[in-house]
């Protein structure tokens, strides 16, 4: 897998990727597994009355966060500098 | 030294609980004070850890106050009740004090109304620390026993403790029976006069009612002061030998517990890693549901953590719109955590720091 790169794109509700500062050389499959897994986990959270509009996951090596758009997502991805 | 009461607000409205949270918290008696946007939350945490006093405004969606009141009444029938309300009806008035609650307040708008909503809620707070009976307040039952004796009355006194009731026959000035659940006379007098709260009714006197009850009454209300302090020794010498939830000395419980009792924490859930089916919950409106969300979500944060090659998911946490939720990763069980709204970013951060210490213990 490349190297996670750093910038930002949006989803779709309907999983379409439709702005992105990521890099094109960046697998599109896999900004739309990131994208698609926040839009789930806001679907669902809502689901579970804990609606969310903003969710940050921390991993030792970057932190990714996606914002609640319209049943959609702004996904950031800012991979940690050592 | 009395424990920290535990103070329950329920309102729909996020702002409104919030300051009421903040203007209770400062009260003199410093009570832990929990906050439920709905009645159905509202009985999530009441179900969690006992509380001493609920505060509830009767229109709110879904579960309504009075809805609310009526299942708090049958199930937990010693927690006093402030009702807190922006219609000032008359039949709504009646209606809660009908179903047995302390006060009845509208809404605070002025500086003065909050005045009077803090008072009261402390008031309420101190005569429940003082024991007693509604519309004696002050006074324990015993106190009540001897009023009427020492005045010589024949009456019945019917006393009810949530959902059981009791009788006293005083007759001339002298007890002569008491009943209670399936006690009667001497057995019936010692089970009510160990009941702390509840409500008093003097009935009128029953001439027929035969004596059961010999001793005098000051003989009477000594065995009973005897035989409860005994009980009372009894129940101290077992302290300790619980689980600890629930219980305020926050050393004596374990790590889940002391979570619980870190600032700003709505729910606690825990969740085996193993079993999704396996979740500990405190506070949760639906513990089994909320552990598949966390156990379910945290799988799919790791996998993708796994295939960009991004190292150990430490914690996810998100903002929400009713409450904050955070998921930290364990490696035998992990925990969904709900923290209230008005904390900031740091605020959450601090919160959860303090909770990964808890836990690691």
């Amino acid at each position: 897998m490349e190297k996670l790169p750093s910038g930002s794109f949006r989803i779709s509700a309907a999983g379409e990727i439709s702005a992105s500062t990521i890099p094109g050389g960046f697998p599109r499959e896999t900004l739309t597994e990131i994208g698609e897994m926040f839009v789930q986990a806001f679907r669902t959270a809502q689901e579970q009355g804990i609606p969310l509009k903003e969710l940050g996951l921390d991993y030792a090596g970057a932190k990714i966060t996606g914002r609640e758009a319209r049943g959609g997502a702004v996904v950031f991805l800012t991979p940690r500098k050592f | 030294m009395s424990q920290r009461r535990n103070i329950l607000i329920v309102d729909d409205e996020q702002d409104l609980l919030e300051l009421y949270q903040a203007l209770l918290s400062k009260l003199e008696s410093t009570p832990r004070v929990m906050i439920a946007d709905s009645g159905k939350r509202a009985l999530a945490v009441l179900a969690s850890e006992p509380f001493d006093l609920l505060v509830t405004d009767l229109n709110m969606p879904g579960m309504d106050g009075f809805q609310l009141l009526t299942v708090v009444r049958s199930k937990y029938p010693n927690i006093r009740t402030v009702v807190i309300s922006g219609v000032s009806d008359d039949q709504y008035r009646a209606r809660a004090y009908g179903m047995g609650i302390d006060v009845f307040l509208e809404k605070p708008s002025t500086d003065e109304d909050i005045r009077t909503f803090v008072d009261c809620v402390e008031g309420v707070l101190t005569r429940e620390e003082a024991g007693g009976f509604r519309g004696f307040q002050s006074m324990s039952l015993v106190d009540l026993i001897q009023a009427e004796c020492m005045a010589g009355s024949s009456c019945v006194l019917k006393i009810t403790n949530g959902p059981i009731a009791g009788k006293v026959w005083i007759k001339d000035g002298d007890v002569i029976d008491a009943e209670a659940q399936s006690l009667k006379a001497e057995e019936g007098f010692l089970k009510i006069l160990e009941w702390k709260t509840g409500n008093f009714e003097k009935l009128p006197e029953e001439p027929a009612h035969e004596r059961a009850i010999l001793s005098s009454y000051q003989g009477l209300l000594l065995d009973s002061a005897q035989t409860l302090d005994m009980a009372q020794a009894a129940d101290q010498g077992l302290d300790g030998e619980g689980e600890g939830e629930g219980v305020e000395g926050t050393e004596s419980l374990s790590g889940f517990g002391q979570i619980t009792r870190c600032n700003g924490v709505e729910f606690v859930l825990s969740v085996e890693s193993e079993d999704a089916e396996k979740v500990k919950s405190w506070g949760a409106e639906s513990p089994d549901k909320l552990g598949g969300w966390a156990h379910g979500q945290l799988a799919q944060f790791r996998t993708i953590g796994e295939k960009l090659n991004i190292g150990q998911l430490k914690q996810a946490v998100g903002v929400g719109l009713k409450r904050h939720v955070a998921l930290l990763p364990g490696s035998s069980a992990s925990l969904c955590v709900g923290i209230q709204r008005s904390f900031s970013p740091s605020e959450v951060r601090e919160t959860l720091k303090e909770i990964s210490v808890k836990w690691d213990s």
